[in-house]
């Protein structure tokens, strides 16, 4: 029996510049993290993509449900106040 | 690429659902042009086509390796070398996004490679040509990687989200695919003259393939319908491929060399080539497995993959080494 049939996936998150943040990019699978690390070199840095490199275990992340979409993200839509453009500011008031 | 690993809260309440309403739901998500993804609903047909697609394109990526790779050693300097090592190390990478693509669908890894290996999954035809000079090399980077090229562009488009990000990723490497195979062509159609016939040769064999690579002509086409309403298709394969010919032609006559088909011309009215018939018999023998290299392709998967087990159970007994080592260490 291979062993490589339980491989964990993996998600991978590259920054691409110091001062950005990680980005996800895609996934992978791999016996280790360290493993993870070193094929997320191979698999997504191949081009001098990235000065850094985060893997987590797929299964340790938590994502929002699809189904939920609008009870989760449409309160914030009619909140236009939030905005700084909301307001009108007379031009002569400088620096605000 | 957001996997079916990944844990969804409450994923089940679209299932309770009627299927007519989420089925309206997905068709405006995908007439507005919205991405579809991993965890919403979608038709079981969508599902299927879509693994059956993204599957057979990873396959096509790893066997696709095998008539290049089969010159890395016989390259004819260290700096082209270091180009073809660099190409067939993006295919791997290439398959391995895709194949991350099709498992955030349902499908795990190890079915889809099980599916490879017993020789039941399709994949390109092209694949299954063999490479007898280093001009195919050449051939097959500016045909084949710049047919790919043409089919691939519209996917970055499609309707799947995961899908379309490995899709931009993709092409974006295989345009110094097609670039260096043009540039390997140029050399040689440059050189001695008998570098020149090796390249005219070599274009002699690819090309007729590289035409059958956009699949069969539209009037036969069995999943266009459904993939083009679905936006996972969106440009038939008639026009990609003769899209593909009126490129392909002028870049033919810059490197001073005939492309095989005596029927060959511009079309003044329709501002386009009109080309021979495809042998389309031809086409249905290799997809059938009667290719002149379909037995040895999966031969050389299969021998790849067998001697390197050893590699990956290494891996194995290493990682749970170090968990257990680990967990000693915490208690």
């Amino acid at each position: 029996m291979d062993d490589s049939r339980h491989w964990p996936l993996y998600e991978v998150f590259v920054r691409a510049r110091g001062g950005l943040d990680h980005k996800h990019v895609g996934s992978l699978h791999a016996a280790d993290e360290r493993m993870a690390i070193e094929h997320a070199r191979d698999l997504y840095t191949r081009r001098q993509e990235g000065v850094s490199i985060w893997v987590v275990p797929s299964k340790a992340i938590t994502a929002s449900d699809p189904g939920e979409t609008e009870s989760l993200f449409e309160p914030a839509r009619d909140k236009i106040y939030r905005h700084p453009t909301f307001y009108d500011i007379p031009d002569e008031v400088k620096t605000l | 690429m957001y996997t079916q690993e990944l844990d969804v809260r409450g994923a089940d309440s679209p299932a309770t659902a009627d299927p007519g309403v989420l089925e309206q739901h997905f068709l405006a998500r995908v007439d507005a042009e919205q991405k579809i993804e991993p965890k919403e609903w979608m038709p079981a047909r969508y599902r299927s086509m879509l693994i059956r697609q993204i599957s057979q394109h990873a396959h096509s990526e790893i066997v696709g390796m095998l008539p290049e790779g089969n010159w890395i050693t016989r390259a004819p300097t260290l700096r082209r070398k270091a180009i073809l090592i660099a190409k067939v190390q993006d295919e791997a990478g290439h398959g391995a996004y895709l194949y991350s693509a099709a498992e955030t669908l349902g499908v795990s890894r190890d079915q889809l490679i099980d599916q490879l290996l017993s020789g039941k999954a399709k994949y390109s035809s092209i694949f299954n040509y063999p490479t007898t000079t280093w001009a195919d090399v050449g051939a097959i980077g500016w045909l084949v990687d710049g047919a790919a090229i043409m089919n691939q562009i519209p996917l970055c488009r499609c309707s799947y989200g995961p899908y379309a990000r490995a899709m931009v990723r993709i092409c974006r490497e295989e345009s110094f695919h097609q670039r260096q195979g043009f540039d390997l062509m140029l050399h040689l159609a440059r050189g001695t003259a008998e570098q020149k016939a090796m390249a005219q040769d070599a274009l002699n064999r690819w090309w007729w393939p590289a035409l059958m690579m956009f699949g069969p002509p539209d009037a036969s086409s069995t999943h266009s319908g459904e993939s083009q309403r679905w936006k996972i298709k969106r440009i038939s394969n008639d026009e990609l491929r003769q899209k593909f010919v009126d490129f392909t032609v002028p870049q033919a006559k810059f490197l001073g060399l005939t492309l095989p088909d005596p029927l060959l011309r511009w079309n003044e009215t329709r501002q386009r080539h009109e080309f021979g018939p495809i042998d389309w018999n031809e086409f249905e023998q290799v997809l059938k497995g009667n290719g002149p290299c379909n037995a040895e392709r999966l031969a050389a998967r299969r021998a790849a993959h067998a001697a390197g087990a050893w590699v990956r159970d290494a891996a194995s007994a290493h990682a749970e080494k170090q968990r257990l080592r680990a967990a000693r260490q915490a208690a």
